[in-house]
């Protein structure tokens, strides 16, 4: 159960009221009125391990306070770690002389209305209250795990509790806490590895040690690869890999980035895009998801239907995009003042009734990919994207898994593999290295191009 | 701040470790960007606070905090201490260190004009001027500036004895125009891509680079662009401009020679490294013109990896990584020239901020200067294929494969350029492409570029690393795979 009434005892409610109450007084003092803070306070804790012992063991606690005025069309913003009354007084004043050297933006809005938004419950108590010995201990056994089967483990076990509170002198008070755990494992053999990852609002959802023997298997398993030819695969990429893969294009879901001309969806709005079988929301509520339930300027976010049935269909609006196209903001804007506009960050895939192993056991001829690496844009428009497969890559021959293959780099275009997906499983909460956190299925799909092979 | 430091280490020494250091950092910086014709971010920020790294029961343990009171300093002390004596419960041996010096030294970044002189509306201005100079071309659908400024300030405190005071200004510049024309997208970007040139350097790096006088040309070539033949695939010899060559440096040199990664600690995120210890001296990294360092000595240049000390506390230093072509060196901290039986760190280990662990990171990883001119450079073959500014970038987790994208490409001819090219990219094999290097173009075509965003390390740490490199070219390399059907 999450929080139990508790509250964070980093950034409670009243201390934001009171450095807020301080930044308005110090705007009025300097002869005006709108005004807008972030509050945000983090403490977290990171216990990482390699070569089967704990090497880099850290924590680290944090505050920011960030100012932004609007003064005559105009604004502008400056950011303390230091809260203060002198350095309130000094980022207030800063704010103000950076603002009054800006030209007036006929298309700046006034500050946001207050529209509270539902609250999500993802602080937990004991995930805030996780202690270095707590962490040790997890990381202790998941290594014990894997060094009795004769291999080596790098990883991670973090915890954090962060607030963030929105404020303006129209009344806005978005207030946010969240608790959030990570663990990940990487187990390596001779000539192979393994990897598995998860998060959880709850520290208490994951299980190091299950994860450990999962990455265990995959190094095992992947032993003495074999070197196959680069070419046109069936592939199966586990929930990571779509997640790290087709998490690149959701910045583009973007209502200024269609208009500045450097999304993909420009011009493609309301076509059919993708296969059938591809539904895709942004749904910060949804229980697979974490992180507050409000953007840059405290609008609530609403539930968005990106893709439905494989037809773009709904894009982010922060409130200026919104205002030019005459539409309603989504809630996914940016703090003021930027330039990139909004994107949704709370993704989740709609999945499928197929498992992972019947995939596999319908798939003659495959590969399954555990995790992508290193994925970059290799064409805008096209959304061609380049990486490298790691961590376990196998052949799949006749409906089960042949053995390890060397590491392949794939070009592939995101339209092109939307458009290809023959199964999807149920999602999960899928965690990477090179996109947000999202709820993701495990994809089956065609004509997936790998053009080189690595050496290992 | 040298107060503070003090304060900190005594509550750390205090407690019982082997070893103990401190770093107190205060920063300010700004941002600045335009886009179409308007302002974009205008945003300025301070902060300060300070890391605690204590070595005790063997084991490491850090922590960092802005709460700079006598409690808040002591907690941090304490937490340090707890998650030192956490870490016994998984340990192989005991953490050494190589031996060094103790050091009391302050020392200033050389500046010419103090970024933060200069008002944010004349920032502004100027970034508009390009803007307009950028739009004047009716193909250009999307103009973004931006600068960017930092002073940091950093007190070093450890217990072997050092105490030492860096301040180091760092300004970075960079514009790009955007054409969009049926379904196709094509930028061109300048002095550099994702986000410009970036240096240890004051307001003056800002009126070095001709910032209108290029606009209209980058202008032109971006919309040129969508009427260029696309790049060919096949194997080609290969023409990079200094700033791409800089960033393959980057990643197939820099990244591979990082001892910790060689070593493991990376396994689980960055990585680890082809460059095994078994491969130091032997291994034919390049061909003979082939010369590189790691030099963070400011007479290397103004980079972004120039300081006088690293963040623990040794000075900075020039070491051979590849000579006349041979692999020669990496890039070491005190722990891990311990682990590897060296005399001393060559002191790389580098945080981005008070609240992060250091690491060993690239300080100024650059190929040395050939001797030919560049025209030798550009007339040394009959046909080949030229490119500039990187676009995309991917390598594998050991530093093997990697493939590159660049803005713009020209087919060269005896020299010559005869047609531009879109959408170039070549990849290879990282020793295979460095042996290919046939020609390098003299020091006065030699750049110091700033990487400002490179990532390492759980949690990430972003740091600004440099890469020194005249334009280059290489033998038979293979061209155009990202777009082959």
């Amino acid at each position: 159960m999450p929080s139990d009434g508790r509250e964070s005892e980093l950034l409670p409610r009243a201390r934001c009221a009171d450095v807020f109450a301080r930044v308005t007084a110090e705007a009025r003092a300097l002869g005006f009125a709108d005004v807008e803070a972030i509050i945000a306070a983090g403490s977290s804790a990171l216990t990482r391990f390699a070569n089967n012992a704990i090497h880099q063991n850290v924590a680290e606690r944090s505050a920011n306070l960030s100012v932004r005025v609007q003064i005559d069309g105009r604004t502008a913003r400056a950011t303390t770690n230091r809260l203060d009354e002198a350095s309130i007084r000094q980022v207030v004043e800063e704010a103000s002389a950076l603002t009054k050297l800006q030209e007036p933006d006929a298309d700046l809005l006034p500050l946001a209305e207050p529209d509270d938004p539902p609250r999500v419950a993802r602080w937990f108590d004991a995930t805030a209250r996780v202690t270095p010995a707590d962490r040790a201990q997890a990381v202790a056994e998941a290594i014990h795990l894997v060094e009795v089967a004769g291999q080596t483990a790098a990883g991670i076990y973090s915890t954090s509790e962060a607030v963030l509170a929105i404020l303006n002198s129209r009344g806005v008070f978005a207030y946010h806490p969240e608790t959030m755990a990570q663990f990940s494992i990487t187990t390596m053999a001779a000539d192979s590895s393994g990897w598995s990852k998860a998060s959880a609002c709850n520290h208490q959802d994951l299980d190091p040690v299950a994860m450990a023997r999962a990455a265990s298997r995959k190094a095992d398993a992947s032993r003495e690869p074999a070197e196959l030819p680069p070419g046109a695969y069936n592939v199966i990429l586990e929930p990571p890999a779509v997640l790290d893969l087709v998490g690149q294009m959701f910045g583009d879901f973007s209502a200024t980035a269609i208009r500045d001309g450097r999304s993909f969806l420009r011009d493609r709005i309301g076509q059919k895009l993708f296969g059938d079988n591809i539904t895709i929301h942004d749904d910060v509520y949804h229980p697979l998801q974490a992180s507050a339930p409000f953007d840059g300027e405290g609008v609530p976010r609403r539930r968005l239907t990106l893709v439905d049935s494989g037809v773009v269909r709904d894009v982010a609006y922060c409130r200026q995009a919104a205002a030019l196209a005459q539409t309603k903001p989504t809630g996914h804007g940016f703090p003021l003042p930027n330039e990139y506009g909004e994107a949704p960050l709370n993704i989740v895939i709609e999945g499928g009734p197929t498992s992972l192993n019947e995939m596999i056991a319908s798939t003659a001829r495959g590969i399954l990919v555990t995790r992508l690496w290193y994925i970059r844009e290799v064409d805008p428009y096209e959304k061609i994207m380049t990486g490298m497969t790691r961590d376990g890559t196998f052949l799949i021959e006749d409906g089960r898994i042949a053995g390890g293959v060397r590491n392949f780099r794939f070009n592939e275009s995101l339209v092109d593999l939307l458009s290809h997906v023959d199964a999807l499983s149920p999602p999960v909460r899928a965690s990477g290295e090179e996109a947000f956190d999202m709820a993701a299925p495990a994809m089956k799909v065609h004509d997936f191009h790998f053009t080189e092979v690595t050496r290992f | 701040m040298k107060q503070l430091a003090l304060e900190a280490l005594d509550a750390a020494v205090q407690r019982g470790v082997s070893y103990a250091d401190v770093r107190v950092i205060e920063t300010r910086d700004r941002q600045v960007s335009t886009k179409n014709g308007k302002a974009g971010h205008v945003s300025s920020s301070v902060s300060m606070g300070l890391g605690i790294r204590a070595l005790a029961y063997g084991c490491w343990g850090f922590a960092a905090t802005d709460d700079l009171t006598k409690a808040g300093i002591e907690a941090a002390a304490s937490l340090a201490l707890e998650i030192a004596r956490a870490g016994t419960l998984a340990k192989k041996q005991d953490v050494l260190l190589a031996p060094e010096e103790k050091y009391e030294v302050e020392w200033v970044s050389p500046i010419r004009i103090d970024p933060f002189s200069i008002p944010v509306d004349r920032n502004v201005a100027l970034l508009l001027d390009v803007d307009r100079e950028l739009r004047r071309n009716p193909g250009v659908t999307l103009a973004e500036g931006a600068m960017s400024f930092e002073r940091r300030r950093q007190v070093f405190a450890s217990s072997l004895g050092s105490l030492i005071d860096q301040t180091r200004y760092l300004s970075g510049v960079g514009y790009s125009a955007l054409a969009y024309k049926d379904g196709e997208i094509q930028r061109r970007s300048y002095p550099n891509s994702f986000g410009g040139q970036h240096q240890l350097k004051g307001y003056e790096l800002i009126e070095e680079w001709n910032l209108v006088a290029n606009a209209a040309r980058v202008a032109d070539e971006a919309v040129a662009l969508h009427a260029a033949d696309q790049c060919p695939e096949g194997e080609f010899d290969l023409i990079l401009d200094s700033s791409q060559l800089g960033l393959q440096i980057h990643e197939s040199i820099g990244h591979p020679i990082e001892l910790d990664r060689v070593l493991g600690s990376e396994a689980n995120y960055a990585g680890m490294s082809f460059l095994t210890l078994d491969q130091l001296n032997r291994l034919r990294y390049g061909s003979e013109i082939v010369n590189v360092v790691c030099d963070a000595r400011p007479e290397h240049g103004p980079g972004l990896g120039t300081f006088a000390f690293d963040d623990e506390g040794v000075p900075a230093q020039s070491t051979d990584i590849i000579r006349n072509g041979l692999f020669t060196g990496y890039m070491t901290s005190r722990e891990t020239a311990a682990a590897v039986g060296q005399a001393r760190s060559n002191g790389t280990m580098r945080a981005d901020g008070w609240s992060r662990l250091p690491l060993i990171r690239m300080t100024n990883v650059s190929l040395r200067p050939g001797e030919q001119s560049l025209d030798e450079v550009f007339d040394g073959t009959d046909h080949a294929i030229y490119m500039e500014t990187n676009r995309s970038w991917s390598i594998d987790d050991k530093r093997y494969n990697f493939q590159f994208g660049c803005e713009i490409g020209w087919e060269i001819r005896n020299g010559k350029r005869i047609r531009m090219l879109k959408n170039p990219s070549y990849s290879g094999i990282t020793t295979e492409f460095w042996n290919a290097c046939a020609a390098i173009a003299g020091p006065q075509h030699w750049m110091l570029w700033g990487t400002p965003n490179c990532g390492k390390g759980q949690p990430e740490q972003v740091m600004g690393t440099g890469h020194g490199a005249s334009p280059a070219r290489f033998s038979r390399i293979k061209v155009g795979s990202a777009y082959a059907e």
